[in-house]
């Protein structure tokens, strides 16, 4: 495989842990609550489009939208009731309550479900190769990078210039300075909580061919998508963009030099990553 | 001149644009009853903080006993006999009260790390937290969580952890803030009853307080010193009446 | 409470009650009465241990790490790899090895994450044994790699007591001996002024520095030992099964010693001792024949311990006993 090819691959499976991480990113950076669970609702996400497709006969694009607004509202459900009433309890007690949850979820999709792999009917048009004029490449991989850098630019512009993405952009930076401002933090953080799931979603369904769909998904890829967050710096979308397809393009090319244990590697560079700058790419000096 | 136990020089302190310390020299005599007092936000705690360690200075130096410490840990600074008590309650909250004074008592004791004998076999730990949990009348309390006690009381034992550490000097911040009228003689008595010895630095706003302790006071605003003198002197300086007093003291 | 009432309680709360006997009493009775049962006993001893030794860090010290099957995992591979590449297969050296190189472990490790708190010490701790994991996978020419190293064979223990395969009599026995070794360590220094600093650490660190206490030695210390007595579990756990493989290492043995400890109480002696036995008791009933139903029930008891009852199944009791004495 030549260097594109490498260089392409890395970044489709980048694309993924960013549209899957940055939700968790930033509700992470805002609340400072440690959402291991988080890849749960990825999970979901691809399920809720496996299972439209296949029983509601759903066209790809529409399943993909339906799972965006059904895994967005369970997420803020589940905000609301459950995970506000963590926010001031200690780092243990927000761990056990998100393993716990994550375990819940694991369970209930295996007890519905099944504990079989599934696959996403990707549409027609995704299926086959496209030529970019140096070179030929899947279709579909190509779309992944194609969707990632829209969706960083769409988060981009949303934090840049709308007063929503600004009033998010101080609560991260200064919670109870930007509550004395005036700022909803609590419903914020629904809105974000809600949307950083959805989004993540969405990833779950769009990466089932790069990262798999099973029930194990959520507790799998936990350390990836905890890694991304940590080393893009907490509530930095930037951040994890760039720490994504870093360790996307990272992860592809060890995977393929050495299959068993390449991934050894992420590891002890995140651990010496994070231990010269613990505030991750982008994020603030604590 | 007798050589200060405390001194900084040129102290300073910026966040950014913002300086909320600015080129403080001050010095602390052992044995001194001094008060600093001014505005809210005039840089008080943070000052206290430069000097304790919990925050670097931008600039200039602290000086203890002679010793540059600008550069040492909170935790040595403490060893070398400095405590403090903090604005709002730094306490060991899942403890009670016995067991906060007993945790001080044994670190200065040097035993925090003793790992082969029982922690209820020394009898002097237990001694000295015993004595100083009865001179801050916190006895009928003493078995009881701290986040089962009323805000009041908590201050009090806020007190008790920095006497446990028998400082040379202590750095007590707002201590009177929070506890109820009724039971602020306690805290009075437990000032009073401090040894000679101790060089005594108080952050308030109780002017009644400040005024029947401090032999000296410092007056800070915007993170700079404005004045300093004795009470007497500072009450009737025209800036600082203007600056901060107002018309408190005609009462 | 009164002074005199608190004073005693300090005073006297490491002397050893009659009560404490119990479980070790009824340690031996199992051996006597389900001479049957002793392969999952061993078991449950191990993960007992593995449970205590967590409990230093976490329940006392405060430190939250999903990383400590590292040091579970670095004891197995070394009694592993000692026996299967050194023939060296004597029980009690092997584990002494094993607490030396899993304590050496936790000792460099903890010196270099302990540096950091929250969500990157949480991160560091994972990566760390991810990276550990990864590493035995990759070197499977001294680990075994994915399979392991299965049929390992070891020395009779004292020269005397040799390990059968099928009744685990002698393994039962050593394991209880080592684990009332490992308590009453854990005991000596939980009851120590070193121990209380630990609970004080845990509590509220910014004000363990204001007392002058040398915070990070104490953290790194205590990681060190409980590292040494999670390697002395992972030990045992490979000499008493004659194997060691992946699953020693990983998410899923740190999750479920964590959960084990939750459920049964942190920051007491004897959650350990509920947790293991109540969860590993459930498991082998429940999760062969039900296991998505098993992963739900414990998944929601985690939340509701989470949201409810956070000191575990010996809170509770404790929280019980507090409101009937105040009446």
């Amino acid at each position: 495989m030549d260097l594109a090819s490498i260089l392409l691959g890395g970044l489709a499976s980048g694309m993924v842990l960013f549209v899957v991480s940055v939700g968790l990113s930033v509700t992470m950076g805002l609340m400072g609550f440690v959402n291991l669970a988080h890849g749960g609702f990825a999970m979901l996400g691809g399920y809720a489009v496996v299972l439209a497709m296949r029983h509601w006969g759903l066209p790809f694009f529409a399943a993909l939208a339906l799972a965006f607004l059904a895994v967005a509202a369970l997420a803020a459900l589940l905000e609301r009731t459950l995970y506000a009433r963590l926010y001031r309890a200690g780092e243990l007690d927000q761990v056990l309550f998100t393993i716990g949850l994550a375990f819940v979820m694991i369970a209930a999709v295996t007890l519905a479900i099944g504990p079989e792999s599934q696959t996403v009917a990707l549409p027609e048009w995704l299926r086959g190769q496209t030529d970019l004029g140096f070179l030929s490449y899947r279709s579909y991989s190509l779309a992944l990078i194609a969707f990632g850098a829209a969706l960083m630019l769409a988060l981009w512009l949303g934090f840049e210039r709308t007063r929503i993405g600004a009033q998010i952009r101080a609560a991260v930076d200064n919670r109870r300075m930007a509550q004395s401002l005036g700022v909803d933090v609590g419903r914020l953080f629904t809105l974000t909580f809600a949307l950083g799931s959805g989004l993540a979603a969405v990833g779950g369904a769009l990466g089932a061919e790069i990262l798999g769909l099973d029930p194990q998904y959520p507790l799998r890829y936990l350390v990836y998508f905890l890694i991304v967050v940590a080393v893009g710096g907490l509530g930095r979308v930037s951040g994890v963009f760039f720490a994504s397809l870093a360790i996307g393009v990272l992860d592809f090319v060890l995977k393929f030099n050495f299959p068993q244990g390449g991934t050894m590697f992420i590891y002890a560079l995140t651990l010496a990553f994070l231990l010269l700058r613990p505030q991750g790419l982008f994020g603030k000096r604590a | 001149m007798s050589a200060a136990l405390l001194r900084t020089e040129g102290l300073c302190r910026s966040f950014g644009a913002l300086e909320v310390a600015r080129d403080i020299d001050f010095r602390l005599e052992a044995g001194a009853r001094h008060a600093l007092i001014g505005p809210n936000g005039a840089g008080k705690t943070t000052f206290v903080n430069l000097l304790t360690g919990l925050l670097a200075p931008s600039g200039g130096r602290v000086l203890l006993d002679g010793e540059d410490v600008t550069r040492l840990a909170q935790a040595k600074r403490v060893k070398r006999g400095i405590a403090r008590t903090f604005q709002i309650n730094q306490l060991f909250r899942g403890l009670t009260v016995l067991e906060n004074v007993c945790l001080a008592v044994t670190e200065r004791l040097g035993a925090g790390g003793a790992m082969l004998t029982p922690a209820g076999r020394r009898a002097d730990v237990l001694a000295e937290a015993t004595r100083l949990v009865e001179l801050l009348h916190l006895g009928d309390d003493a078995g009881r969580r701290i986040d089962e006690l009323p805000y009041g009381r908590q201050r009090l034992v806020e007190i008790a952890i920095a006497l446990g550490l028998q400082p040379r000097l202590l750095l007590l911040d707002e201590p009177a803030a929070g506890i109820p009228s009724a039971e602020s003689h306690i805290l009075l008595e437990a000032i009073g009853a401090l040894p000679r010895g101790i060089a005594v630095l108080i952050i308030e706003h109780d002017m009644d307080l400040v005024f029947r302790f401090a032999e000296r006071i410092t007056v800070m605003v915007s993170g700079a010193i404005y004045a300093e003198g004795t009470p007497a002197g500072i009450a009737a300086n025209r800036d600082v009446r203007a600056v901060y007093l107002g018309d408190a003291l005609d009462a | 409470m009164s002074l005199r009432a608190a004073t005693l309680e300090y005073a006297t709360r490491h002397r050893l009650r009659a009560w404490e006997a119990l479980p070790w009493a009824a340690g031996l009775a199992v051996f006597f009465l389900f001479p049957n049962h002793l392969a999952f006993g061993t078991q449950v001893l191990i993960m007992i241990l593995f449970a205590l030794s967590l409990d230093l860090v976490l329940g006392y010290a405060g430190i939250v790490t999903l990383g400590h099957a590292a040091f579970f995992g670095a004891g197995a591979y070394t009694v592993g790899m000692l026996a299967a590449h050194a023939g060296w297969s004597e029980p009690l050296s092997g584990l002494a090895a094993a607490a030396l190189v899993a304590g050496a472990l936790g000792l460099a490790s903890g010196w270099i994450v302990l540096r950091t708190h929250g969500l990157t010490l949480l991160m560091l701790t994972l990566c760390t044994m991810a990276l550990l994991e990864q590493a035995a996978n990759m070197g499977a020419a001294w680990t075994g790699g994915f399979d392991g190293m299965p049929g390992l064979e070891f020395q009779p223990l004292l020269g005397r007591f040799e390990f059968d395969v099928l009744y685990f009599r002698s393994q039962y026995l050593y394991a209880l001996a080592v684990l009332l070794g490992g308590f009453l360590l854990v005991r000596m220094l939980v009851h120590s002024s070193f121990g209380r600093s630990l609970t004080g650490i845990r509590e509220n660190l910014l004000r363990m520095h204001a007392i002058g206490a040398p915070v990070r030695a104490r953290q790194v210390l205590v990681y060190a030992i409980s590292a040494a007595l999670a390697g002395v579990a992972g030990g045992l756990f490979t000499q008493a099964n004659g194997f060691v493989n992946l699953a020693v290492l990983g998410l899923d043995r740190s999750a479920g010693v964590l959960i084990i400890l939750i459920l049964g109480g942190y920051g007491r002696l004897y959650g350990a001792f509920v947790g293991a036995i109540a969860y590993l008791v459930l498991e082998h009933t429940l999760a062969k024949a039900y296991p998505s139903a098993w992963q739900l029930g414990i998944g929601l008891a985690l939340v509701l311990v989470a949201l409810y009852a956070r000191n575990g199944v010996l809170g509770l009791a404790d929280g019980l006993r507090r409101r009937g004495g105040a009446r």
